[in-house]
């Protein structure tokens, strides 16, 4: 790029010249809006929580408490019940997701593999809601009358399969989740795996390694980066994923051990609680929240986009 | 050495086999998630669901019509701010020199695609619910075009750059203006893709309902305009879903269903016109 | 490509713009409590049907949100279970009314299968399952009230609000009277700190939990149960007696606060006295500014009112509430002429 203002553009007059400085002006402040929406966004969310920065301080992370009626505030159990289901979402969706990634970039031809991965990103395009439609009405049922009666029958002595068997609880959102989150894993993985030279293949190969060690040995390794941005990418998906997960987590602001046990997330507080939080230390508690997630979500996204960017300029690099 | 190799040769088929597993399942979840919405939903669907309003629980004969048009209302305005934004701010990007400005821009619009819906929904609620002391479909549309915008502007700026130099350098050399060559030779050779980002945002953002919630709402009945709480379709989809009544439970299967061949149908057009046409090779 | 896209969203948008002006319907805007919700969405649908002019939007969105959102004047008028406490009403932008609409009954509502006939519960007996210490539905006080019922030996799966709820305040209101303990420990409000349980999202939430999960056990508005043919239980009540809710038996609670009541129309009929009486019983207010700046709205809204006050209460007894008492309604005539 960069060859354009080598050109040079012919003495017509004074006229070109100004529709192009316009051109340039207008294009420009659109551009410039994009910053700042950002530059509000911080804004807002730092003055509507004020009441409760000022109120709590830090040890608004840290406390357990949530009392709407003594106005006393805490974002632990939340930013727990964040982590916790975003955190087993990807446990099952990383292996999974990186499987199919491979299975789609080394050993699927190319038709083929286009149009699987053109239906795997389909899943990502379905709305949230419809996720939670249909966990709320197959998954849940399923999961409270066969599976978590199994997992407490046969694991209840371990903590995290404890307690009465709701249907509505971690575990349940972090399956909803970890469907949503597989198409994110495998499109930006496929992608990392396509852009490792052949030479590496081929090298693997040449010295007897079979398919499955050329790929798993070298192939991987050398993808890593950008793996791993597409799980942070995921990461960062499932913190913020709001209506799916606020219809099957129960809704109960505490932290258990158990992943049988209910819980909430900050986006599903938010969305439950906002419109109905009467006084300003409430509504600027749920503020807060929304603060804490926006700068979770900023970090690892920043990190995943430096990790993606890293693998594939080192694919390009050695092409 | 043989029994080794026997190993390797199994691990090798074992774990090839089970890639392809894992793909099956992947994708068989997309079928599954169709199917259940055809089989619940698709009895649900009647004259009535698209032409009429919602009834109270228990009384035959309601239907989602206020939602599907809130719906369009929401997204089209969403769209007439985040399209021309998006679109322009990509143009700028691709077209105009600008290293550590474009860098910025380019950052912060993948930081924002990343944003949790209901974080920007907090933002329209503080920045028009607020100070308009109302809910209104207007607040819904901002919250879902700061969603757009950012997915615009990427895809804007991705097919501009794949535009070849040879057709900038030679409309300049015919004596085009820099904003001439954009707009008559840069922008149609890279419409298709340009077209495909605009149809993929606008499918993104029909589908939230987080950013809804506490800015355009909800309402039982047509709503009053522009400036008044509106239905949309997929607040209508959560709060039938979570109801005890079994009728709106169907309600939500149907709407549901009408929602995501939507969402699906733009997606698949956009995938396919983005497949047809584009004239420059992929770098 | 791009012109004709922005040719028709013009059209569209002209087409909305337009379409808004024409209908000159007159919208209104309210939201609050789900314990009337299943009425008022009947009422306000009927409304319009007679009166095509007036679109009576009410989200049920609980009575937390009600207060709030009439605090924050995003909305026209509210609707709560919980009569607004000395400090909500400070904070309110503009002085508002209450107006009693009709009166319910908050059930304990389980889904227990197997249970042969309707359980009986005594007060101690609630405020232990919802305070966390009886645990097992085999627990020998439910047996002492319930004879030749056969109770499963299962964990108790308690369900409750997750949202700011008017019903949660007559339960726990209720719940406040009958048992310190529960008094001390977690108190009455819109909003409490749960010792355990899940949370529902709305009567409906609450109903529809219930009903999913086996061994449940929640509170409700008695339509959410009686619409969808769950079970209820009797309520042992301040003489002793075991009683169903039903509309006799809220009418008879409310009938001592018919007699005397205050000015503001804020009173609490928990735990009334009375043989027949249900003990946890309600009234349930539209919270109405009393200056509406458009006149258009404020006419409206009056004679939905006024419908309401007189038409309206015929519907009652149908949907499982009571009607108001007589002397209440000629009260509030009284105060609607008060609204401008």
């Amino acid at each position: 790029m960069g060859t354009v203002a080598a050109v040079q553009v012919p003495a017509a007059g004074k006229r070109t010249q100004t529709g192009d400085v316009i051109a340039r002006w207008v294009a420009f402040a659109f551009a410039a809006s994009i910053l700042v929406v950002a530059i509000l966004l911080v804004h807002q969310l730092w003055t509507s929580s004020a009441e409760t920065r000022h109120k709590f301080g830090w040890g608004f992370l840290t406390s357990s408490q949530w009392n709407p009626v003594t106005e006393d505030f805490g974002a632990l159990p939340f930013i727990y019940g964040t982590v916790v289901t975003s955190f087993l979402a990807l446990l099952i969706s990383t292996p999974l997701g990186l499987g199919a990634a491979i299975f789609l970039a080394e050993l699927a031809p190319p038709r083929l593999s286009s149009a699987l991965t053109f239906l795997i990103e389909l899943l990502a395009a379905i709305p949230s809601v419809i996720y939670g439609v249909l966990a709320i009405f197959t998954l849940v049922p399923l999961m409270r009358t066969t599976v978590e009666p199994f997992l407490k029958d046969y694991f209840g002595y371990l903590p995290i399969f404890k307690g009465t068997v709701f249907g509505v609880d971690y575990l349940s959102a972090s399956m909803v989740l970890s469907v949503m989150t597989i198409p994110f894993v495998i499109s930006v993985s496929r992608e990392s795996l396509l852009a490792v030279p052949r030479e590496q293949r081929e090298a693997a190969l040449a010295l007897g390694a079979t398919r499955w060690e050329s790929t798993w040995q070298v192939v991987v390794p050398y993808a890593k980066l950008g793996i791993f941005g597409s799980v942070f990418l995921s990461l960062a998906r499932a913190l913020g994923e709001t209506m799916a997960v606020t219809m099957v987590i129960g809704n109960d602001p505490s932290i258990h051990a158990s992943l049988l046990a209910p819980g909430y997330t900050i986006a599903a507080v938010i969305a439950n609680e906002f419109s109905e939080a009467t006084g300003k230390v409430y509504q600027s508690a749920l503020v807060e929240l929304g603060l804490v997630l926006f700068c979770l979500t900023i970090v690892i996204n920043a990190l995943a986009r430096l990790m993606i960017v890293a693998t594939t300029a080192k694919g390009s690099k050695r092409a | 050495m043989n029994k080794r190799l026997i190993w390797r040769k199994s691990v090798n088929a074992v774990m090839l086999t089970l890639t392809g597993v894992f793909t099956v399942v992947t994708v068989s979840m997309l079928f599954l998630i169709l199917g259940a919405l055809v089989y619940h939903g698709a009895s649900s669907l009647s004259w009535n669901f698209f032409t009429k309003l919602p009834l109270s629980a228990g009384e035959a004969g309601g239907g989602m019509a206020n939602a599907i048009v809130g719906s369009v209302e929401i997204v089209g305005m969403a769209a007439l701010i985040g399209l021309p934004i998006g679109f322009i701010a990509g143009i700028y990007l691709s077209e105009f020199e600008d290293r550590h400005f474009a860098s910025a821009v380019r950052f912060v619009a993948d930081l924002l695609n990343g944003m949790p819906s209901i974080v920007v929904g907090l933002l329209a609620w503080s920045l028009l619910v607020v100070p308009m002391k109302g809910f209104s479909a207007v607040s819904g549309s901002v919250a879902l075009a700061v969603m757009l915008i950012p997915i615009v502007t990427r895809q804007t700026e991705q097919f501009l750059r794949e535009v070849p130099q040879s057709l900038r350098e030679g409309a300049l050399a015919l004596g085009a203006s820099k904003w001439k060559m954009i707009v008559t030779v840069v922008v149609p050779a890279g419409s298709k893709g340009i077209l495909t980002g605009m149809i993929l945002g606008i499918a993104r953002i029909s589908g939230e309902a987080a950013p809804l919630l506490f800015t355009a709402l909800n309402n039982q009945f047509w709503g009053g305009g522009i400036m008044e709480p509106t239905a949309s379709l997929p607040v209508m989809i959560y709060y039938r879903a979570l109801s005890a009544y079994d009728d709106w439970h169907q309600q939500a299967w149907a709407a549901g269903l009408v929602l995501i061949a939507l969402v699906l149908a733009a997606n698949i057009s956009a995938r396919l016109v983005l497949a047809r046409g584009i004239s420059v090779p992929r770098g | 490509m791009r012109t004709h896209m922005s040719k028709s969203s013009c059209a569209l948008a002209a087409m909305l713009l337009a379409g808004a002006s024409v209908a000159e319907a007159q919208n209104i805007n309210g939201a609050g409590a789900t314990f009337p919700a299943p009425i008022y969405q009947k009422w306000f649908g009927e409304y319009h049907t007679a009166h095509s002019g007036v679109a009576i939007n009410y989200q049920s969105l609980g009575s937390g949100a009600g207060i709030a959102q009439l605090t924050a004047a995003t909305v026209d008028f509210g609707a709560s279970d919980m009569p607004m406490t000395d400090d909500q009403i400070s904070k309110l932008p503009a002085k508002a009314f209450h107006f009693p609409t009709v009166l319910g009954a908050v059930v304990p509502t389980y889904n227990l299968p197997g249970a042969t006939q309707p359980l009986k519960f005594s007060p101690d007996v609630l405020a232990g399952i919802f305070l966390g210490t009886i645990t097992k539905w085999s627990d020998p006080k439910l047996a002492k009230d319930n004879a030749g019922v056969k109770f499963p030996n299962a964990d108790i799966v308690v369900v409750h609000r997750s949202d700011g709820s008017g019903t949660t305040f007559v339960w726990t209101d209720y719940l406040s009277k009958v048992s310190p303990a529960w008094k001390s420990k977690v108190g009455a409000n819109t909003s409490v700190s749960w010792p355990t349980g899940l949370g529902g999202k709305g009567n409906e939430g609450v109903a529809g939990l219930v009903k999913q999960t086996p061994n449940s056990i929640g509170y409700v508005e008695l339509i959410y149960a009686a619409n969808n043919k769950m079970e209820y239980g009797s309520v042992k009540n301040a003489a002793g007696a075991f009683v169903a809710a039903s509309t006799e038996s809220v009418s008879e609670a409310a009938a001592g606060a018919a007699k005397a009541m205050p000015a503001d129309f804020r009173v609490s009929i928990t735990n009334a006295p009375g043989k027949g009486a249900y003990p946890i019983s309600s009234f349930t207010w539209l919270l109405v500014p009393v200056h509406i700046p458009d006149a258009k709205k404020a006419a409206a809204l009056k004679g939905f009112i006024q419908w309401m006050l007189t038409d309206g209460q015929k519907e009652c007894a149908g949907m499982y509430y009571a009607p108001l008492p007589k002397a209440v309604v000629a009260l509030e005539l009284k105060q609607l002429a008060m609204v401008q």
